[in-house]
């Protein structure tokens, strides 16, 4: 019976994080302490002429200034991490700080080191640069064009990937009753976690060991990287991610700046801080999205959805990043089918290099660029041929009993029930109720509209197998161990690094349910690649489903020791021995039983343990899944939006998810939540624009639209409950499903009311002026 | 570094205490309470005065640290989120924000909790609109605002009960 999973226990983290008394990067202040600051490119593109640091260095307080020059031969190059098979991808060389020439407004051409932090600055003002600009291009459409100006003369045509899954018979086009088309842009966002990125970093000359605490979500892949560019020996690196003021995907990437203050630390031989400010942030950590997708598909009058085509050029920026890579293509292409039945389909993706900063994972990754595609196909498709778009859905949903379901792309997604979800959300927004309100209000001039998305999504990141057939350069295994302390007192040592998530929380729930303990007798240790023996990280909403995961095993492991353990002080048969809410009890003996903690203090002292069985209670798991995990649902937007000012009012939003079993549905309502909100950012507000010569135009918070408090109604949440079938806990993961039902909703929703006006398509953001425009005929209808 | 006839001598009481130091005239209040007195719970998320993460109440308002300077801050009170727990016990704030699940990576909380008591100060009974209208004030990009606005609400009940 379960007892503490499924509770809304309150979260442990919250107790240092609330009086300020959270640990981090920049919190460290080391005796001895320097600080870096790094001198960024202001072109997108141009010839380094000459750096010239004299002026910099010959400042009072500056110990150091590097540039690329002198790290040549000394630092390797920054690699990517995801190399899809069959992909003809082109690892252009990145350069920790760039040599002969920069590639984006923000590449790194120097690095300053100071005594104090403003010190540091001026005197990387002081560092003088001369470029000679060059012609840049920033768009992926216009980069794969003839005469585009090249990023890497190693990737003509700035191609730095092309590739393909599924297959489609032009037929089944030739052939159709209908085909829709249509070309959406996903536009590029900017992760923005409230902490920007920072590291610190410490080398002891002693021992030749070196420490780096940083903004990290995987520091174990970052030691991995970061060993490899520094050429310090993995056994001699310590990469330390203590609280995380999250991540969105921007610090799973292994940057060029962590592995620049990890050599300055190790060249001066004191601790050196970098901490990037908010508008490096914007040029100089991974931004997210950035598709221009092409998309058909065919389909019967009668809602049937028979196939499907896409075909997109991903900007991938000016470098490959860690993940980059496998985003537009594993990630996006291999479920552009959505929740949907449909016999073939087939994605094309050119991933292409611009003049910007490089994109990677952004929440959600891939995912969200596929759920928009079809969740917006759907409803174009339903327009075309006059069918409820919720009917349509209905029609082509991968029914309840075809699950296991495998794809056109051959992805198996384990466990599902759309049609319940999608009833429930109808329930409560009241549809029948919804549309006699929307032509009541259209009547007065009023334009409400209801947008849909029945989402899936493949998370929970992944079994090694797949991970290794397509081209990621890692396992995506995870490793849990779980020590019992003679005490009783009980460490989880988990190679997740949450990082806002809330792990410390749900991850000792479960160990309190399966070993039947207090969850004061628990603590949870994450973060650090001393303390963790392996870990791959929290993205991708893996870190219940695998290191959760990891952890259940840990426990079975430690139950099955102690049950022989206790058997043997109750003079028993361990067979007859059971074990229950903390308990060895023989079977029918009531009164014979001994805890768990008293079993684990005699495995600790080993002064008569049963035959073969060693001293000391601790188990390590290394649990590899044998499936991705696909959490579901429907979320519902109903908006209104006001003809004259082109204003769209998020009036009510409704959240039915399914992922698996719940844990904590508190801390599952606050990733909703939390996810919701980026997603409605994207369809309404957020969008990274540059210029023609490459310049950031979004580059603070003034020009980019962050989603605030006031622009939301309270999102109503509901779910229902699909265990996984595949780890032992039946949990998909939350993490990115808000983010990736988000946006269709809200722009299906904004179509619909747009309908009287008869307007197709609008990309996103759906600012104000691009509504009001097209409503007054003033901007171009898609 | 600073010449030393420019550096200026501030006193401030922050949480209670009184410090003295000699600073230069360019620092931001958010350095001084970080780097001097170590008051690491206030956090910088921005450098254009926008996210709000720094918030600090001085002279009972509620100021983004990072747009004050330290000299401004002489002769004043400044209150932090260190400061917010009295004789070992939580604020009414800082037990909302948990009981309420206010926080997730906890980066924006310090501010968060400082703006929250700063509005509960000036107004113990917001309505959802109003605590919304306030935290205009700051980012938080992990909790969608709405366990935020939950906790503040919750605070307002809770310091209703104890008055
Ligand atoms: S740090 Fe962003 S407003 Fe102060
Ligand atoms: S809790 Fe992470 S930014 Fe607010």
């Amino acid at each position: 019976m379960s007892t503490v999973i499924g509770q809304p226990v309150r979260r442990r983290e919250d107790a240092r994080l609330i009086v300020g008394r959270g640990q981090f990067t920049d919190d460290l202040k080391l005796p001895g302490m320097t600080y870096a600051v790094i001198v960024r490119s202001p072109y997108a593109h141009a010839r380094i002429r000459r750096i010239d640091v004299s002026r910099a260095l010959a400042m009072p307080g500056v110990l150091a200034v590097f540039t690329g020059k002198d790290l040549e031969g000394v630092l390797g190059p920054v690699p990517t991490a995801w190399i899809p098979p069959n992909a003809d991808l082109k690892q252009t060389v990145h350069r920790a700080l760039a040599v002969d020439e920069v590639r984006y407004a923000g590449d790194g051409v120097a690095m300053v080191v100071a005594e104090d932090r403003y010190t540091a600055r001026d005197a990387a003002e002081a560092v003088e640069v001369e470029y000679e600009p060059l012609p840049a291009v920033v768009d992926a459409w216009a980069a794969v064009q003839e005469g585009a100006p090249l990023v890497h003369p190693d990737a003509p045509g700035n191609l730095a990937l092309h590739w393909t899954a599924g297959s489609v018979d032009q037929k089944a086009f030739d052939e159709a009753e209908v085909v829709v088309r249509q070309r959406f842009v996903q536009q590029r966002l900017i992760p923005n976690p409230m902490e920007p990125r920072a590291a610190v970093a410490w080398y002891d000359p002693g021992t030749e060991n070196l420490t780096v605490w940083m903004t990290s979500q995987n520091p174990h892949i970052h030691r991995f990287l970061l060993s490899g560019i520094l050429g310090i020996p993995e056994h001699r690196l310590r990469v330390v991610a203590q609280d995380v003021g999250g991540g969105f995907g921007s610090k799973i990437s292994c940057y060029p700046d962590e592995a620049l203050v990890a050599h300055a630390a190790r060249t001066l031989a004191r601790p050196v801080k970098w901490v990037e400010d908010r508008s490096e942030h914007f040029m100089a950590t991974t931004h997210g999205r950035d598709h221009v997708q092409e998309v058909e598909l065919a389909g019967r009058k009668d809602g049937t959805i028979e196939a499907l085509r896409v075909k997109i050029w991903a900007n991938l920026g000016a470098y490959l990043s860690t993940a980059a890579p496998g985003v537009p293509t594993i990630l996006f292409g291999l479920i552009v089918n959505g929740c949907y039945r449909i016999p073939q389909a087939s994605t094309e993706v050119y991933g292409v290099f611009t003049h910007t900063t490089p994109v990677d994972a952004y929440r959600g990754a891939g995912r969200p660029e596929a759920t928009y595609l079809i969740e917006r196909m759907v409803d174009l498709f339903a327009d075309a041929i006059g069918m409820d778009p919720v009917e349509v859905r209905r029609k082509n949903f991968v029914p309840p009993d075809a699950f296991p379901y495998t794809n056109a792309f051959g992805i198996t997604y384990d466990s599902g029930n759309y049609p319940l979800a999608l009833d429930k959300a109808l329930e409560r927004v009241d549809y029948g109720g919804f549309r006699a309100r929307q032509a009541q209000a259209r009547q007065e001039g009023r334009y409400l509209g209801i947008g849909f998305s029945t989402y899936v999504e493949m998370c929970g990141l992944g079994p090694s197998e797949v991970a290794g057939a397509v081209g990621f350069q890692g396992g995506l295994w995870e490793n849990a161990t779980v020590r019992v302390h003679p005490s009783g007192k009980i460490q989880v040592m988990t190679g997740a690094s949450p990082h806002g998530q809330g792990e410390e929380t749900t991850f000792a729930q479960i160990v309190a349910e399966q070993l039947g303990v207090a969850m004061d007798d628990i603590e949870v240790v994450h973060g650090d690649t001393d303390r963790v023996t392996m870990g791959w990280g929290t993205y991708g909403s893996r870190t219940l489903a695998v290191g959760g995961s990891a952890v259940a095993v840990a426990c079975q492991r430690l139950i099955e020791k102690g049950r022989r353990i206790a058997a043997h002080m109750l003079e028993a048969d361990a067979d007859d021995v059971a074990f229950q809410q903390g308990r060895y009890q023989v079977q029918g003996v009531p009164g014979r039983s001994v805890s768990f903690q008293e079993v684990a203090l005699q495995a600790h002292l080993a002064w008569n343990l049963p035959q073969g069985v060693e001293p000391g209670m601790e188990a390590t798991a290394n649990y590899n899944p044998s499936n991705f995990t696909f959490p579901f649902g429907t979320h519902v937007a109903i908006v209104e939006v006001d003809p004259d000012s082109g204003l769209v009012r998020l009036e009510r939003y409704v959240a039915v998810d399914d992922c698996g079993t719940p844990i904590n549905p508190l801390i599952i309502a606050g990733q909703v939540h939390g996810g919701v909100v980026q997603g409605v950012g994207q369809a309404l507000w957020e969008g990274a624009v540059y210029n023609a010569e490459g310049q950031l135009l979004t580059g603070s918070f003034l020009e980019y639209a962050m989603p605030k408090a006031r622009f939301f109604p309270p999102i109503e949440t509901d779910s229902t409950v699909t265990p996984s079938p595949h780890n032992p806990l039946g949990v998909k993961g939350v993490g990115e499903t808000g983010t990736i039902a988000a946006t269709p909703a809200v722009v299906n929703a904004v179509m619909d009311a747009l309908k009287p006006f008869n307007i197709r398509h609008l990309d996103m953001p759906l600012t104000p002026e691009k509504v009001w425009r097209a409503i007054h005929g003033k901007g171009e209808r898609q | 570094m600073a010449l030393a006839e420019e550096m200026v001598k501030i006193a401030v009481t922050v949480n209670g205490k009184r410090y003295e130091d000699t600073v230069e005239p360019r620092w931001l209040l958010a350095h001084w309470l970080r780097d001097r007195l170590g008051l690491t719970g206030t956090h910088i998320g921005c450098d254009t005065s926008q996210c709000g993460v720094c918030t600090v109440v001085l002279n009972g308002r509620a100021v983004k640290s990072c747009t004050v300077l330290a000299v401004q801050a002489d002769g004043g009170e400044v209150l932090t989120v260190e400061g917010l727990a009295r004789d070992g016990k939580l604020h009414p704030v800082q037990e909302a924000f948990r009981e309420a699940h206010g926080l997730q990576c906890g980066f924006c909380t310090p501010g968060a909790q400082m703006l929250a008591y700063a509005l509960l100060e000036e107004n113990p009974h917001p309505t959802e609109a109003e605590i919304r209208e306030a935290l205009d004030g700051i980012l938080c990009r992990c909790t969608g605002y709405q366990h935020i606005v939950r906790a503040i609400e919750l605070a307002a009940e809770r310091k209703e009960a104890k008055a």
